[in-house]
């Protein structure tokens, strides 16, 4: 508190959002100068739920560690799995079964498009506008319901293992995507009738928030908020893992650079989620869904590296192995910490009253960012 | 010029407002699709999906015999101690000492139903049971022993 007393001039004011602020999605704490109605400097103060995941996952054998990054973020739970078991397959090397990969790549789309959904609804939620919370709500609980009865969780699933995925696929699996991509069609325009041709909507995202190519490289962002401004940065396209180099899908770019930009970003996206599912969903192969694996997991000495593209951007897993049982080290590059860096920079200068709205198109979520 | 796109702009917004409300008023008058449930008043007929963990339980039979060995495979395989086997020896009619178990003690309190027990048991003695309203006031109710008392493991099962 004190230096940032420190650097202001006579007549400023600063106020503390958070860290209990329904606006800030979590427990994140922002510090603001204001000069009147101008935001001169937001500096985010963090660690308020920080639970050391990483320090916990070094106690941890390779098959148990990964349940505890379900929580971190939270959302796209299944592709923070991903990441670890694609991680720890590769310092196995282990060929994951064909039937395992394209299970994996549905759910991780599936959860994408759960992701957006949330993200959407409490995007209006952060302008004003309740009622598109629910319209989002409709269709996220149709894949949670597909989640709960494939997983059996709804949001915490740990259904990805080093080899494969834990269970097999629920009979009623195909039925209920494809009854989903069904719904998802008959409903996405209404997304687009109720917020985005919105005239107020519109007027308080575009040339809101605007943040240059250069910047977006610099501070290290990833994800749509990239994407947003033009740049192109999408793992599975750049970096394709599993069997993303042979699916047909399009790296959504914007090059409008505002808040409004990296909103269409996220929306596209989702067709495209649907897009990617559409093309795998009759054409799961037979056979094994998990590969076989020793009982006791050990990595070779050595380090490994895998990352993914989470529903807010790039996630890395980093590990350390000594050759035991747990891994000597695991570093967690996690896509939010760097996304929520560039706010300071995209939010200085403009109204206090439009910086929920640049937060809400960052898409934060704070686990995430302290782990 | 600057008249005709003032208009445009003005038509072009109460146009944006109008297809919104349209969405709005569309569902004001068609409540037919209702999708929440009236969740402690349909506890009845309430199913959750088969998979769903809820919490670790051990199925006896009508003899109360339960399937468990006392391997510790699911002890081990528990990411945070959440499960302790407390064995004990019985004497077999042979003469022989058998392992068996005491007391099976699940911590639900430390429980995050990750199922790596469950897929970790070689003999299926466990599994995930669909309930899901675990509060209660004391914390120590959720510590639970999973064999009923009196129970032994099931024949032919090794």
């Amino acid at each position: 508190m004190v230096e940032e007393l420190g650097k202001t001039t006579e007549g400023d004011l600063v106020i503390n959002v958070g860290p209990q602020h329904p606006a800030t999605h979590g427990v994140l704490h922002l510090v603001i100068t204001l000069n009147g109605e101008t935001i001169k400097n937001v500096e985010p103060h963090l660690g308020y739920i920080h639970r050391s995941i990483e320090k916990m996952s070094e106690s941890l054998t390779y098959r148990q560690f990964i349940y505890v990054t379900s929580r971190m973020d939270y959302l796209s739970a299944h592709i923070n799995n991903h990441a670890c078991a694609l991680c720890v397959e590769k310092g196995l090397q282990v060929e994951v079964p064909e039937r395992a990969q394209v299970i994996r790549v549905i759910m991780d789309e599936l959860t994408r498009i759960a992701s957006h959904e949330l993200w959407w609804g409490a995007m209006a939620m952060d302008l004003g506008a309740l009622t598109p919370f629910f319209y989002a709500f409709r269709e996220r609980e149709t894949i949670n319901e597909i989640m709960e009865e494939t997983c059996g969780a709804r949001l915490t699933m740990n259904y990805m293992v080093p080899g494969g995925v834990l269970q097999d696929l629920h009979p009623d699996f195909q039925r209920k995507v494809k009854e989903f991509i069904q719904l998802y069609k008959r409903k996405i325009h209404e997304y687009d009738e109720l917020v985005t041709g919105n005239i107020i909507f519109q007027n308080r995202m575009k040339g809101v928030g605007y943040l240059s190519p250069e910047d977006a490289i610099s501070y290290g962002c990833s994800g749509p908020v990239t994407r947003g401004s033009g740049v192109s940065s999408d793992i599975r396209k750049r970096y394709p893992y599993e069997i993303y180099d042979k699916l047909e899908f399009d790296e959504i770019l914007e090059t409008g650079c505002d808040s409004f930009a990296r909103y269409l970003v996220r929306i596209r996206e989702m067709e495209q989620s649907v897009r990617i599912i559409e093309q795998l969903i009759d054409n799961i192969p037979e056979g094994d869904f998990q590969a076989k694996t020793k009982a006791v997991l050990k990595l070779p000495k050595g380090e490994f590296y895998q990352r993914v593209e989470t529903a807010r951007g790039e996630l890395g897993v980093y590990i350390v192995s000594e050759g035991g049982t747990t891994p000597y080290r695991i570093k967690y590059r996690s896509p939010g910490f760097s996304n929520l860096s560039v706010l300071n920079k995209i939010a200085t200068g403009s109204k206090l009253g439009d910086l929920v709205a640049m937060m809400g198109t960052l898409d934060l979520v704070i686990p995430d960012i302290d782990r | 010029m600057f008249l005709k796109d003032y208009i445009k702009e003005v038509y072009g917004a109460v146009k944006s407002l109008v297809v919104g409300m349209r969405r709005t008023g569309y569902y004001f008058t068609h409540h037919k699709e209702i999708i929440t449930e009236q969740y402690p008043d349909n506890r009845d007929t309430l199913k959750l999906a088969d998979r769903f963990k809820g919490e670790v339980v051990m199925p006896h039979n009508e003899n109360n015999e339960h399937r468990c060995t006392g391997c510790t495979a699911c002890e081990l395989a528990c990411p945070n101690g959440t499960i302790k086997v407390i064995t004990r020896f019985d004497i077999t009619p042979e003469g022989k000492k058998k392992k068996a178990i005491d007391k099976l003690v699940y911590h639900l309190e430390l429980c995050t139903m990750c199922n790596l027990c469950v897929t970790a048991c070689p003999s299926d003695a466990i599994k995930m049971a669909q309930t899901f309203e675990h509060s209660v006031y004391d914390r120590n109710k959720l510590t639970k022993i999973l064999n009923n008392p009196g129970s032994k493991i099931m024949e032919g099962v090794e």
